[in-house]
């Protein structure tokens, strides 16, 4: 389902300090086009559809449609990504709706703190098996 | 033709950044993050500095960029020998058992600290269905350290929600990336945007003394200097032409994105490959290539050819798969079932029916027999939210394609197929490097290890991930403690090589020339036609690819072929490959993206030439259902139960095979 980005929602991301979708997509697809300001996928075709640009978009400005070459009109998926959990509503091309809500971290969004309450390396170990954390599982 | 040179008169010269650190880790997935997780706790306390370079975003980037349904490897109340048991029937009886027992005994601490930094894992309830993680949560249930029960979907494998998998692991990263900051004083030491070209070797002819790129954002390119280093990219994706013909083309099984980087930085660097033969050709839902695996453990729908029949059991082919490839038939692992798929499926059986309504229906019946109308029904809605779920963590295109076939899995079947081929080293498959193991294991053969635990056999780079050779079934979790056992044994060899100082055999001039010609081919060619695509001075990096993935298709065992190929395809093919080597040094590219699509093509190149020289130098069919050679259409333990390793010479363009013997650890 490649991404496209609805001209009247983007707004090029110009009060943020980058652009969003562009920075997020992990094949490097969608580009700025700087004379109107707003983004676009640049090469469709090479779309995983992992959706990294749609939930990120702060302007809801990105969907997708399916593939061209084996996709029928008419259907739609559109997250809604929280910061605990997310929403899909998925539209069958026949009408029928449905909706789902899924879990994703049962932690603040940051509040990782790596080595907290970890225990400090011993040097001893280094090149014995285990790691920082413990010695590997013995049976 | 004329050798193209890059003397900066046609493109402007790109600002030159030099890094220099003591570990190096190239590529941010799953394996990077838990080398740098563990690699800044060790490197912090002696002041050692750690750099992370990242093609991508690091919280979307790897192969868990879209996120997962599951984790496939978590031993638990398992045993590690059986991990290595189940390891080896699945990869056709030839792996590294030390790598793999390695892994099984280390994996779990990295799940457990998953968890703990906030992914959701299902648990099992008291009334024996599953939680999913908040329910869990809510209900007080223990987590994985603390025993808790996680729900399996088969015997390795367990539920999450993991639509933020990769943020969260990413995030541990970087943040553990930050104190090494801190102690080491660097300003940088996460770099994303920064693809890594290749390697240059020491003047001491023996390290890799840089990794070399360029930012794909501004002009700059980089070296990075380093004591160690570790690659842990991705696996190469559509090397083959895919099964789409148009946009479709991107909707790949394993990640678009993935194109052979490590392999080809390994290559250039000389390091010894294993088992580059292999490969994965998954049997997915039909296009979108949707997840079945908790389809088959978790739901139990059945797969059947298009008149019912399981053509797992159909005699004439399992017999004729046993008289060909023995007992490895009998074992029925992926590949075998693949293979009993495609006899189905060639004698015009198809379409492959994955029987989701069956499932779900006998699972319906099951829970109002067990709970009652009304509760079964509840069960069963949470049942439906589970299987969509499946796919909307980690496949969404897939939920698409049911919504745009108006499919409910509850009350359709779906198809599923098998893909085009994919070279990997974490998931099923078991194709790279050839590295060094633990050593600590009893029965290790003294070719097994070489002192650093997985470093490849050039001195100081090291391998986690998917590079790793004969060592599959790592997954995602598997991977990220590869990259925490790789950085261990990564700073152990940097303390005992204090004195080394990495001195790279080329200038930072030459190396923006090599990074930046295609650049210059394109400028100063682009005016001799009216149309800068059809240019008969250069090839830009889609007709690369094109060229690349027909050549694959029909000479290496494609979907073309039926995945067939032989001695004398084989070198067909590679006669065209080698041309189409030569041409890339003509590679041309507009702007800092086609300059991406340029390269990443290239190690695409390498990765299949290295694949098509093992498919000939194995005179065998260890992998049926992923590829034949039809000159030697059966298993030959007598000649074949062993490693095929080789080495790439970047220099010469030669390559030097060699047979490995295999030992078995695990009776």
């Amino acid at each position: 389902m490649p991404s496209f980005v609805i001209t009247e929602k983007c707004d090029g991301c110009k009060a943020q300090d980058k652009t969003a979708c562009q920075y997020i997509c992990p094949h490097d697809l969608m580009a700025l086009n700087r004379d109107i300001m707003k983004a676009y996928n640049q090469e469709p075709e090479q779309c995983w559809e992992c959706f990294n640009c749609v939930k990120i978009c702060p302007q809801q400005a990105i969907e997708t449609r399916g593939y061209s070459d084996f996709v029928p009109l008419g259907s739609s998926t559109v997250p809604m990504r929280g910061t605990d959990s997310i929403m899909w509503t998925i539209k069958f091309r026949n009408g029928i709706l449905k909706r789902f809500k899924f879990p994703i971290r049962t932690t603040a969004e940051g509040s990782i703190d790596p080595y907290a309450g970890k225990p400090a390396p011993d040097f001893a170990n280094l090149n014995k098996p285990g790691f920082f954390t413990g010695p590997a599982r013995a049976e | 033709m004329e050798k193209e040179t890059c003397t900066f008169s046609y493109c402007a010269k790109p600002a030159i950044v030099e890094v220099e650190c003591d570990l190096l880790i190239l590529g941010g997935g799953m394996a990077g993050c838990g080398a740098a997780f563990e690699g800044a706790r060790w490197a912090n306390e002696k002041g050692m500095k750690v750099v992370m370079v990242d093609k991508a975003a690091t919280d979307r980037s790897g192969a868990v960029a879209m996120g997962l349904s599951a984790i496939n490897t978590y031993v638990g109340e398992n045993k590690v020998a059986d991990y290595v048991k189940y390891v080896r029937n699945d990869l056709m009886g030839i792996i590294r058992e030390d790598l793999v027992y390695d892994l099984g005994r280390h994996v779990d601490d990295s799940v457990q600290l998953f968890e703990e930094w906030g992914l959701p894992i299902w648990k099992k309830g008291d009334d024996g269905f599953s939680l999913d993680g908040f329910q869990a949560r809510d209900a007080g249930k223990k987590s994985l350290k603390e025993g808790g029960t996680p729900v399996r979907s088969g015997k390795w494998q367990i539920m999450i929600n993991g639509e933020s998998y990769k943020v969260i692991v990413a995030e541990a990263a970087k943040l553990a990336l930050k104190t090494n900051r801190e102690k080491t004083g660097m300003d940088q030491n996460h770099f994303e945007r920064v693809f890594i070209v290749k390697a240059v070797m020491d003047t001491n002819g023996k390290n890799v003394a840089a990794a070399i790129g360029f930012s794909t954002r501004e002009n700059k390119i980089y070296s990075f200097k380093a004591k160690a280093m570790i690659c842990a990219t991705a696996g190469a994706v559509n090397c083959f032409r895919p099964r789409s013909v148009g946009e479709g083309m991107g909707r790949t099984w394993y990640p678009v994105f993935s194109c052979g980087s490590g392999y080809a930085f390994g290559m250039q660097a000389g390091a010894e490959l294993t088992l580059m033969e292999n490969r994965f050709v998954p049997a997915r839902f039909k296009d979108g290539y949707g997840p079945v695996g908790a389809w088959f453990l978790f739901f139990k729908a059945k797969a059947t050819d298009s008149y019912g029949e399981d053509y797992c059991t159909n005699k004439e082919y399992f017999d004729d798969a046993v008289a060909r490839y023995g007992d490895y038939a009998k074992g029925l692992g992926t590949a075998i079932r693949n293979h009993l798929m495609m006899r189905a499926m060639k004698d015009g059986k198809g379409p492959i029916i994955m029987r989701t309504h069956e499932a779900m229906q006998a699972l319906g019946a099951a829970f109002t027999e067990k709970l009652g109308e009304k509760e079964g029904k509840k069960k069963m809605k949470h049942l439906e939210a589970e299987a969509w779920e499946d796919f909307l963590d980690m496949a969404i295109g897939q939920a698409s394609i049911w919504a745009a076939n108006n499919i409910e899995p509850d009350k359709t079947p779906s198809e599923i197929m098998p893909t085009e081929p994919y070279l990997l080293g974490s998931h099923a498959g078991c194709a790279g490097f050839w590295v060094s193991g633990p050593g600590d294991l009893p029965g290790t053969p003294e070719h097994y290890s070489w002192g650093y635990n997985r470093m490849s056999t050039v001195p100081g780079l090291f391998m986690a991930g998917d590079v790793v050779g004969a060592s599959g079934h790592k997954f995602s979790s598997g991977s990220h403690a590869e990259g925490r056992i790789a950085a261990k044994s990564a700073l152990q060899y940097i303390l005992d090589h204090a004195d080394y100082k990495p001195s790279p055999k080329m200038s930072l001039d030459e190396i923006a020339a090599e990074l930046y010609l295609p650049f210059e081919i394109y400028e100063k060619h682009k005016v001799f036609t009216t149309d800068p695509v059809i240019n008969p001075n250069y090839i830009g990096p889609k007709a690369l690819q094109l060229r690349l993935q027909k050549i694959a298709d029909e000479y290496f065992g494609g979907v073309a072929t039926w995945y067939m190929t032989s001695k004398t395809m084989l070198e067909e093919g590679l006669k065209k490959l080698e041309m189409l080597k030569e041409d890339a040094a003509k590679m041309a590219a507009k702007d800092l993206h086609e300059l991406l699509r340029c390269f990443e093509n290239y190690h695409r190149i390498l990765s299949v030439e290295a694949h098509a020289r093992h498919i000939l130098f194995r005179e065998e069919s260890r992998y049926p259902g992923y590829y034949y050679r039809g000159d030697f259409n059966k298993i030959d333990d007598v000649n074949w139960k062993c490693f095929t390793n080789s080495k790439y010479n970047s220099e010469t363009n030669t390559w030097e095979f060699k047979k490995v013997p295999y030992v078995t650890m695990y009776q």
